[in-house]
């Protein structure tokens, strides 16, 4: 074996670059949370026992512009299944400053940054996981919708449940806590409600509507069905997602700051 | 509260010359609220020293440690390592830390840990290498979760060897193993200490600073109060302790006596803690009108506790001049 040890290093060394960011990393990462059973029941299966329980009995019915009512419900719920997804994802954080890592990543050059971002990527892996999981068990149960529809409804299920991401970080670094899932198990349950995930908006009672569109999962799934419905969506849905991803960003960025710098 | 205590002086020459020393403190001081942690330590370890910071729980060990690392700011003072800032010489791969618990994945598996923690460096060691040389290579497929605490503290120390780094810092690293750990812990660090990688090491056992340090620096509240090779220190916590009867004794005539470290008069009694209890004994017995002699050894042990312990008001101690002031605070004589 070589002699590795210089009392001064003979080679310059040097910041990582990209703060320390790597697909090495990442893929590691993925392949960590995939490997978690909990997070998988939670994200895969459960949503996908939903669709089956409450979604094929809905199988005939069409909505007002005669798509089927099952499509309806498989879009939602793989909203809810990203939701899960990236809000664990992002969640993360709180596992892992509980557990004192991210105090040992400040001993490497890993940039916070490029730890971030591997964080958020990851969460959106699993959230691409859940819409393609719901998707393909709703497809092998005779959901039959336009290639567009399937591709656009995807797109922004996936694509909208970055506000979760940012919500699972806002969250992690505001409570470092192992179990942090389990009590955002139950507020995602509440919070999918109010988007219309569970049942249509349109049957709950006009107070709850009227707070509905305040809250996060709402523009989300307007948008993801939107396709869909072929009722187009509203500014107000834009708005909503904007808003929430936003207020969630910022507010991760600051307790980020606050963590890093803490001294 | 007087200052009893001043640092042994043990005289090191400076190492290598001029050269740039591997860690330099200066003044370092950090309170919180109302306590005071570390009370202006300063410190300069050259590279390849292996340093053991001894001291008893709540010395400030780990807090300095912290501040050596970037994990805390001083409230003042400065440190360098290798004439950077701490953020600095992480940043570069230059220090490791392998802390006293925590800072691991329990699901990932021991090469996993090793192989994320790589890709964090511009330049790592390979992570089969690692893992032979910290002797985990048997259990590279094991769930971190699933590790005993000893394992764990192997991983770290792999970790702590992938970017090759010019000083390592151990926290406590051998706390809750058993006796068989520890000694294979420390092998694998000696068997690599040896290319001339800079150790600091805090601990609590005293038998640890001994066997492995090559320099033991001794704190208490927040201070140096010794500082010296493992051989000088114990030198000086074997020290004896000599009584004798004595009306008026002249305590700084004593406390000049040759091997004294510290004198102590209560009224007729005087107390003297010296290396040499001979030649004290000699020179009280026929120099002076001293009766009752008794001459006592300490054990290791004691004198260190000695050494560590609380301050505690005090009792007219006279430490021997600026020159010689071990300052043994004696205030277990019975």
């Amino acid at each position: 074996m070589t002699s590795t040890a210089s009392p001064v290093p003979a080679v310059s060394r040097q910041r990582p670059p990209l703060g320390g960011f790597t697909s090495t990393f990442l893929l590691l990462e993925i392949r960590r949370v995939l490997r978690n059973r909990r997070t998988m029941i939670f994200i895969l299966v459960m949503p996908a026992v939903f669709f089956l329980l409450f979604g094929l009995p809905q199988r005939g019915q069409t909505l007002d512009n005669g798509s089927p009512a099952t499509g309806y419900i498989m879009i939602s719920l793989a909203v809810y299944g990203a939701m899960v997804a990236t809000t664990s994802g992002g969640g993360m954080v709180a596992v892992e400053r509980a557990l004192g890592w991210s105090r040992q990543l400040r001993l490497t050059p890993l940039r916070p940054a490029a730890y971030v971002t591997t964080k958020v990527l990851t969460a959106m892996a699993l959230g691409l996981v859940a819409v393609v999981v719901e998707f393909a068990v709703g497809g092998l149960s005779g959901v039959r919708m336009p290639l567009h529809v399937w591709l656009l409804a995807g797109l922004a299920a996936w694509i909208g449940s970055l506000v979760f991401a940012a919500f699972g970080l806002f969250v992690g670094y505001l409570a470092p806590a192992e179990n942090v899932m389990q009590f955002l198990g139950p507020i995602l349950a509440i919070l999918a409600m109010f988007g219309g995930l569970f049942v249509p908006l349109e049957v709950l009672p006009q107070a709850m509507q009227d707070i509905a569109r305040f809250t996060p999962v709402y523009g989300v799934g307007e948008i993801a069905r939107s396709p869909l419905t072929g009722s187009g969506f509203t500014l107000g849905a834009v708005v909503n997602v904007l808003a929430w991803t936003v207020a969630f960003g910022f507010g991760a960025a600051r307790l980020f700051r606050r963590d890093t710098q803490r001294v | 509260m007087t200052r009893s205590t001043t640092a042994v002086p043990v005289a090191r020459p400076v190492a290598s010359g001029a050269g740039t020393p591997a860690v330099e403190l200066t003044g370092l001081t950090k309170t919180f609220g109302p306590v005071t942690a570390v009370d202006g330590l300063s410190l300069r370890i050259e590279p390849g020293e292996v340093v053991a910071f001894l001291g008893p729980n709540g010395a400030g060990k780990t807090t300095t440690i912290d501040m050596l690392l970037g994990l805390a700011q001083p409230t003042s003072g400065t440190v360098r390592v290798y004439g950077q800032a701490p953020a600095d010489a992480i940043g570069q791969g230059r220090i490791a830390a392998v802390m006293q618990t925590g800072g691991l994945l329990k699901d990932l598996t021991v090469a996993e840990t090793v192989r994320m923690t790589a890709t964090f460096f511009s330049h790592a060691r390979p992570v089969t290498e690692v893992l032979d040389r910290a002797g985990i290579t048997g259990i590279a497929d094991r769930l971190v979760g699933k590790c005993s605490g000893g394992q764990q503290q192997r991983l770290r120390f792999a970790l702590a060897l992938l970017s090759d780094p010019d000083l390592m810092v151990l926290d406590e690293p051998t706390t809750g193993m058993d006796v068989e750990g520890r000694r294979d812990f420390w092998t694998a660090i000696r068997q690599d200490a040896r290319a001339g990688r800079t150790i600091l090491f805090a601990t609590h056992y005293l038998e640890e600073a001994d066997a492995y340090a090559d320099r033991i620096v001794l704190v208490r509240q927040g201070r140096i109060v010794a500082d010296g090779t493992s051989a000088e220190i114990k030198n000086l916590a074997a020290g004896r302790l000599v009584r004798a009867t004595l009306p008026g004794a002249d305590q700084v005539r004593l406390a000049a006596l040759p091997g004294v470290d510290s004198v102590e008069v209560r009224g007729d009694t005087v107390l003297l803690h010296a290396t040499d209890s001979d030649a004290v004994a000699r020179h009280l017995l026929t120099t002076t009108a001293a009766r009752d002699l008794e001459i006592t050894s300490r054990n290791l042990e004691d004198a260190f506790i000695a050494l560590t312990a609380t301050e505690a008001p005090n009792r007219g101690t006279t430490t021997a001049g600026d020159a010689a002031g071990a300052a043994v605070e004696d205030r277990r004589t019975r």
